[in-house]
């Protein structure tokens, strides 16, 4: 009962004029992101986070929050009419979307994919006020040790289950925990890593530099080369008579997928490094193992956009379990979330749900309302945003371009960090080229100010002995799994050598 | 791609050395009472990291990573003038700021950007790179109060009138 009456104020918090504003704006502008081919969740959060300054920390992560859930409904929006995944988390919805918009049904598409995407939210949202303040209660007897296992978790999923080449996925953590080790040593207070004797170093290197770097012109330059100005576009032709039709039928042949997408992508969408990417995909898979008809799959079922649909809407809640009750994100949007809290002057982690219960609450109850604030203007106004998605990619990239260079220096007002952001914008696009993961750099600079003070505490309460992390009752489970899970990928191909071998003899 | 593959892992390797002997400035072992020194945690990263380049490096000799086993080249004659006219657009941009102020380079930015690379018509390009950097001047200046930087001098008289709007 004490969850619901919480649930009940926070609902109220985000009805309040400034926040339920921010949320309108906000879903919208994230549908917006989202449908834009190439841009995500992840870069429209990135991008906007600068201009959040504006208005008081809680009415910041609404907002956020808002673009993000409106991202997850945008991507199907491109999906389907243009064929191309307005973001990564969409790109399961192309299998079914394109085919079923090529026989003239683009309507039933993008109807199935709200709806499905609705239930997907609201399921996660449950979920999400069941599980959050009993895990946050759990995570408050957490101390060093235990902090410093669950980060080492959140990376090893990354090497075990990010599903990328493992040895680039170490580099790019790597580099994003030395980055985030630039400027000063916190225990000693020494300056450290003044990287080529630049006195612009001195104050670190802010994780929004990193993220507005690679996902404000790296991603961008990559989609500019990637795309060559090749897309067509199919019109839906939506008449409100049409679309009740659409709803009966999206919900006769899109309902099973839907479940199975919002019970499996809030799961995945939990654990750290999967998020909605791998959970829509996965839904896509299941949803196709257990039809009886998995042969339709791929040519036009409703139920193959509903399942992915609606593991990104519940993944992208469930994402931020872990952010908000544990301090580690679960996606890459939700490591830019989190890195907004700590510049707001919040501690992302159990202390949270005690010390800012307003505040989490407040978020709470914002997701309930964006989620249906989404599917409304969603739906309303998708004609609108298949015009809009005709704006040629020459007007909106260089109004991206602007947006990261002038938000990235109101954020910390250095040029040093503009000429930082340029350059590992380009770098991150010849890394992407060569299949280096980007994500887990991003995550990683968010984490690395968490990760090294609680693994130095946790050695020196030790004086020294590793063994702390294996010896303590929540802290040696985490720090076992994780450990097998960097150490999987080595073992199968252990294994897949020996098979080999035997097959040849 | 085949060749770009090992020069990646070698200069990210390089990298990693220069990350290691920069943080050994500071103490990297063990200091009794002390806990960790103050290196310690970038420069085993570091070293991680070096180790990791060199399993690339290792799978480039295998040929095993789908990059080390591509005959494409790193980016056709399409791909390296798009990088080097957007790329390129951005660097000069970001140059502009401290000569032209941030609201010029924007506005110049957006001309170069639409007219030239977009092919866009005047009619759209020239109200756009007015309008964009004007209300991006009301929104930092005025509503954020965030100062961006105005450039040299000669732009003071554009400043004199639009800060007697705001102020």
């Amino acid at each position: 009962m004490e969850i619901l009456a919480l649930l009940g104020d926070g609902m109220l918090l985000a009805l309040q004029p400034l926040n339920l504003s921010l949320i309108l704006i906000g879903v919208t502008v994230g549908l917006f992101i989202g449908a834009m081919p190439g841009l995500g969740s992840v870069n429209g959060v990135a991008i906007l986070l600068p201009i959040t300054f504006l208005v008081p920390p809680g009415s910041a992560i609404i907002f956020l929050a808002a673009i993000y859930y409106g991202a997850m409904y945008g991507g199907a929006i491109s999906s389907v009419t243009l064929g191309i995944p307005g973001a990564s988390t969409a790109v399961a919805t192309t299998f079914d979307g394109r085919p079923l918009a090529m026989q003239g049904k683009a309507s039933l598409a993008l109807v199935t994919a709200a709806l499905a995407s609705f239930i997907g939210g609201t399921v996660a949202n449950v979920f999400f006020t069941l599980f959050a303040p009993a895990l946050a209660s759990v995570a408050l007897s957490f101390g060093p040790p235990e902090i410093f296992a669950l980060m080492l978790l959140a990376f090893a999923t990354f090497v075990g289950l990010g599903g990328d080449d493992i040895p680039k996925t170490i580099v790019s953590i790597c580099l994003g925990l030395v980055l985030a080790s630039v400027g000063f040593d916190t225990i000693s207070g020494e300056p450290r890593l003044i990287l080529f004797e630049m006195q612009g170093f001195l104050q670190g290197i802010g994780f929004l530099v990193l993220a507005i770097g690679v996902y404000g012109i790296g991603e961008m330059l990559w989609t500019i080369e990637q795309s060559r100005g090749e897309v067509t576009t199919t019109t839906p032709r939506m008449t409100a008579r049409g679309m009740v039709d659409d709803t009966k039928e999206a919900v006769r042949r899109g309902w099973k997928g839907t479940w199975i997408g919002s019970v499996l992508g809030f799961f995945v969408g939990v654990l750290p490094a999967a998020g909605a990417t791998p959970g829509s995909l996965m839904s896509y898979g299941v949803a196709k193992m257990v039809s009886r008809t998995p042969e339709k799959f791929g040519k036009g079922n409703p139920d193959g956009v509903a399942a992915p649909e609606a593991a990104n809407n519940s993944a992208s809640t469930g994402s931020m379990l872990p952010m908000l009750t544990l301090g580690i994100p679960g996606s890459p949007t939700t490591a830019i979330l989190l890195g907004g809290m700590v510049i707001w002057g919040l501690v992302p982690g159990p202390r949270l749900f005690v010390d800012e219960t307003e505040f989490v609450w407040g978020l709470i109850g914002s997701f309930y309302i964006s989620n249906l604030a989404a599917v409304i203007i969603n739906l309303a106004f998708i004609p609108l945003f298949v015009w809009m998605l005709r704006m040629p990619f020459t007007i909106l990239a260089p109004m991206i371009f602007v947006l990261s260079i002038a938000g990235g220096y109101a954020a910390t007002r250095d040029m040093h960090d503009v000429w930082l952001m340029v350059i590992f914008g380009l770098g991150a696009f010849f890394l992407r080229r060569f299949d280096y993961p980007l994500a887990p750099a991003v995550l990683a600079i968010v984490l690395g100010p968490i990760a090294e003070p609680t693994l130095r505490q946790s050695l020196l309460l030790s004086s020294g002995d590793p063994s702390i992390f294996f010896t303590r009752p929540i802290a040696g489970p985490i720090t076992v799994i994780a450990l097998i899970l960097i150490f999987l990928p080595a073992i199968q191909l252990l294994r897949r050598r020996r098979a080999a071998r035997r097959r040849a003899a | 791609m085949r060749t770009g593959e090992i020069v990646t892992a070698g200069l990210l390797g390089l990298f990693s050395l220069y990350l290691m002997w920069k943080s050994a400035e500071l103490p990297v072992g063990y200091i009794a009472g002390q806990g960790p020194g103050g290196g310690f945690w970038p420069f085993w990263l570091s070293a991680v990291m070096l180790l990791a380049c060199g399993m690339i490096a290792l799978n480039w000799w295998r040929g095993t990573s789908p990059p080390s086993q591509s005959d494409e080249p790193l980016l056709d004659a399409y791909g390296w003038r798009t990088l080097a006219l957007v790329g390129g657009g951005i660097v000069v941009f970001v140059g502009l700021i401290n000569v032209v102020s941030m609201y010029g380079a924007i506005a110049v930015f957006l001309l170069y950007y639409m007219r030239f690379l977009g092919r866009h018509s005047w009619a759209l390009t020239l109200p756009m790179a007015l309008i964009v950097p004007l209300a991006f001047f009301f929104f930092f200046e005025g509503a954020m109060r965030i100062t961006m930087p105005s450039g040299m001098s000669f732009t003071d008289p554009v400043f004199d009138v639009l800060y007697d709007i705001i102020y």
